[in-house]
């Protein structure tokens, strides 16, 4: 902190600090160094480290989880899109949450039961195959920095937000350095606790400005009953309701309030604006509602199966004491992060009215800052100690988010190397104590690419980043584990070569998009405008990865039937039956004599 | 592989694996038949009646109250609902396999 206090007084301040969004944001930061510094001199063995000594209880668990979910693109994003696109970014808050629902059903129970620490754990022990531990591992690490880099540009433009003037890149360095020696220091167990305080700062944060606000402004159907419906003539705002003028970017009411507006028929509407005679134009506005069903459904699957994939997620559950514990906490898990996720449209919508000017701007300067900036109204409103302060909340809950996520995504990450890499592969027979210090060690190292990625992304949306992961994860992780668990004809190569190939395949349409979007790739934006339909199905792969890849899980295992692991119905059983019945136990006591676990 | 002693021989059996993964099988999917009508007949009303879902419910339009606000208590009751019968199911399969012990 010295370093950045020094940096900030070297800085001439363009704009005036405001003490009240410094103080809370500083607070927070100190209560996350104490708070792992506190816990550091508890966690002690390698377990306290990767799974907190697997003894968590329900209530810190699903505070933890929901305070490790709730990130930068929560927080800030869900709220910059639902104001930039309306019903259609509605989806994301709801996916998020609900995606819960099916690794409550399917996933949760079973993994927890199967007691492992990592993901490539559950890889190599369901097929017996230290080949495959390697693939899974590289996956982790894969969608870990994947979803690393949004969290990185949360954190540097939130910090250049609080501190007018500051780079970009000092906010990512500074964040990510605090972090870094947080769960370096406390590991697994040390993270619990900080983002289980973390989740009711955010809650807290994402709810008192929003209610303060609308008590005074008005309430969030009174703003949404100010835009008006295709079917209405003139807007119902109801009396008091104040709403300034759109300005020219913001898309117009009856589009912004309806299904199927601006995210999910822009391919089309590119494709109008380009076409040349009038059969063309008819033929793609013909298309546009179909096509944009299209999207909308794509973009659920990605986002419910990736939930459901993300394994900086997953390794929560095996911090779980038993299945049932799990079950309970995916529950409560879903009631927090289901609270929360109501709010951020919130802002959207009161922001619409209140704050149109930010629709000028693009990236952090523009929708994503809603959150941020609403509250800051209050002061033009004879309130000006209010709006700091409650400006001063928000603020520490986006600093909550980004902290929170990025050190859960860093343990799993540091839990890959330092477990699977190093104490695995390179150096099998290495003692607790060296495979501790190779997690601090990964940590770091995990750290700094962090950070060195976090300052190239700048330009990137955070939501649009998130998604990435999400779709990724959804046709890599989530066929993956759904198929191991439910299906005993699952070969590893079957497992292997459509875990693969859907993530690959979700990976290059996306990139493809993100070269002509970000990059300016001029003959593959005309491309994009001659397809519309390609360009729906690159942006949102889901839709055909997902089930390309259970396909192909299903067909090369029939293919190679002959390598299904020898006692795979000991497995199912470790996976299915009640703990009651003591089977791990047994399981793990063969494995024992084997050399194994 | 040996067969470890300590537990009853028909806990090993196909049969009982089959049966233990049936009966959960078939509780995540009927929960999650619920989850996913829901999640494929929104966007569906929205495109086939979208008149009828824009009409206002509380200053909201209906199809915005349903996502925005109602989908995330269905999505708890479904998971209450699962959770409340998984945990039955366990006990009833840990009962059975016991009583098959004693037999």
């Amino acid at each position: 902190m010295h370093a950045l206090l020094a940096f900030l007084a070297a800085e001439p301040a363009t704009k005036d600090i405001d003490p009240w969004i410094a103080f809370f944001s500083l607070i927070t930061v100190v209560v996350t160094v104490g708070m792992g510094f506190w816990t550091a001199g508890r966690s002690k063995s390698a377990g306290d480290f990767f799974v907190a000594g697997r003894s968590v209880s329900v209530g810190w668990n699903a505070s933890a989880i929901s305070g490790e979910y709730l990130s930068a693109a929560s927080f800030m994003g869900v709220a910059g899109m639902v104001m930039l696109n309306g019903y259609d970014a509605l989806w994301y808050p709801v996916c998020y949450a609900c995606g819960y629902l099916f690794l409550l059903l399917f996933i949760a129970g079973p993994l927890r039961r199967f007691g492992a620490y990592t993901i490539p754990d559950f890889a190599e022990g369901r097929y017996d195959s230290p080949l495959f531990r390697k693939i899974a591992v590289c996956f982790v690490l894969f969608i870990g920095f994947f979803y690393t880099m949004p969290q990185m540009k949360g954190a540097g433009t939130t910090l250049a937000y609080i501190f007018p003037g500051l780079h970009y890149s000092v906010g990512v360095i500074v964040v990510g350095a605090v972090i870094t020696l947080n769960v370096s220091l406390g590991g697994m167990k040390g993270i619990t606790l900080v983002q289980a305080f973390q989740y009711w700062l955010k809650v807290f944060a994402i709810t008192v400005p929003i209610f303060v606000l609308a008590s005074i402004v008005g309430h969030y159907q009174q703003h949404l009953a100010a835009n008006k419906t295709a079917q209405e003539t003139v807007a119902a705002a109801p009396a008091g309701i104040e709403r300034k003028d759109l300005t020219p970017k913001a898309p117009k009411d009856e589009q912004w309030i309806a299904p199927f507006g601006s995210l999910t028929t822009k391919a089309v509407d590119t494709a109008i604006k380009a076409a040349k005679t009038p059969e063309e134009k008819a033929a793609l506005e013909a298309n546009k509602k179909p096509y944009s069903l299209l999207y909308t459904y794509s973009l659920i699957i990605a986002l419910v199966c990736g939930t459901a994939g993300l394994p900086h997620i997953l390794v929560r559950f095996y911090t779980n004491p038993d299945g049932v514990a799990a079950k309970r906490t995916t529950m409560w898990v879903m009631i927090l992060i289901g609270v929360f996720y109501v709010f951020p449209p919130v802002y959207g919508v009161i922001g619409r009215s209140l704050t149109p000017e930010l629709y000028e701007a693009v990236g952090s300067k523009g929708t994503d800052k809603v959150v941020l900036e609403l509250p800051t109204l209050l002061a033009g409103r004879d309130h000006p100690l209010l709006g700091s302060i409650l400006s001063g909340i928000t603020c520490a809950g986006a600093f909550a988010a980004f902290m929170s996520t990025f050190s859960g995504l860093l343990v799993s990450m540091s839990s890959a190397l330092a477990h699977d890499i190093y104490g695995r592969m390179l150096k099998p027979e290495s003692s607790p104590e060296e495979r501790l210090k190779a997690f601090k060690w990964a940590a770091v190292i995990i750290g700094v690419v962090s950070v060195v990625l976090g300052t190239q992304v700048e330009k990137l949306n955070i939501n649009y980043l998130v998604g990435q992961a999400f779709a990724i994860a959804a046709a890599s992780y989530f066929p993956l584990l759904f198929m191991s668990v439910w299906w005993r004809g699952m070969t590893m190569r079957g497992a292997a070569t459509g875990m693969l190939v859907g993530g690959l395949l979700a990976l290059g349409s996306i990139f493809l998009t993100t070269l002509s979007d970000v990059y300016g790739f001029t003959t593959l934006a005309e491309f994009w405008v001659a397809h519309p339909l390609l360009r729906i199905l690159c942006e949102q792969p889901a839709i055909w990865a997902v089930p390309l890849s259970i396909t192909l899980m299903i067909v090369v295992s029939k293919m190679t039937a002959a390598t299904i692991p020898a006692d795979v119905r000991m497995k199912m059983l470790v996976l299915h039956a009640p703990e009651a019945l003591g089977l791990k136990q047994e399981y793990i006591k063969e494995h024992e004599g084997l050399g194994g676990h | 592989m040996k067969e470890p002693h300590s537990s009853p021989d028909h806990i090993h059996s196909d049969a009982f694996l089959a049966r233990l993964m049936r009966g959960q099988l078939k509780l995540s999917i009927a929960c999650a038949l619920c989850f996913v009508v829901a999640l494929v007949a929104l966007p569906l009303l929205n495109y086939l009646q979208p008149e009828f879902m824009a009409q206002r419910v509380f200053g909201f339009t209906l199809t915005w109250l349903i996502l925005g606000v109602l989908f995330f208590p269905f999505v708890w009751i479904i998971s209450f609902v699962f959770i409340q019968r998984s945990i039955a199911l366990e006990d009833a399969e840990a009962q059975a396999a016991q009583d098959g012990l004693t037999k």
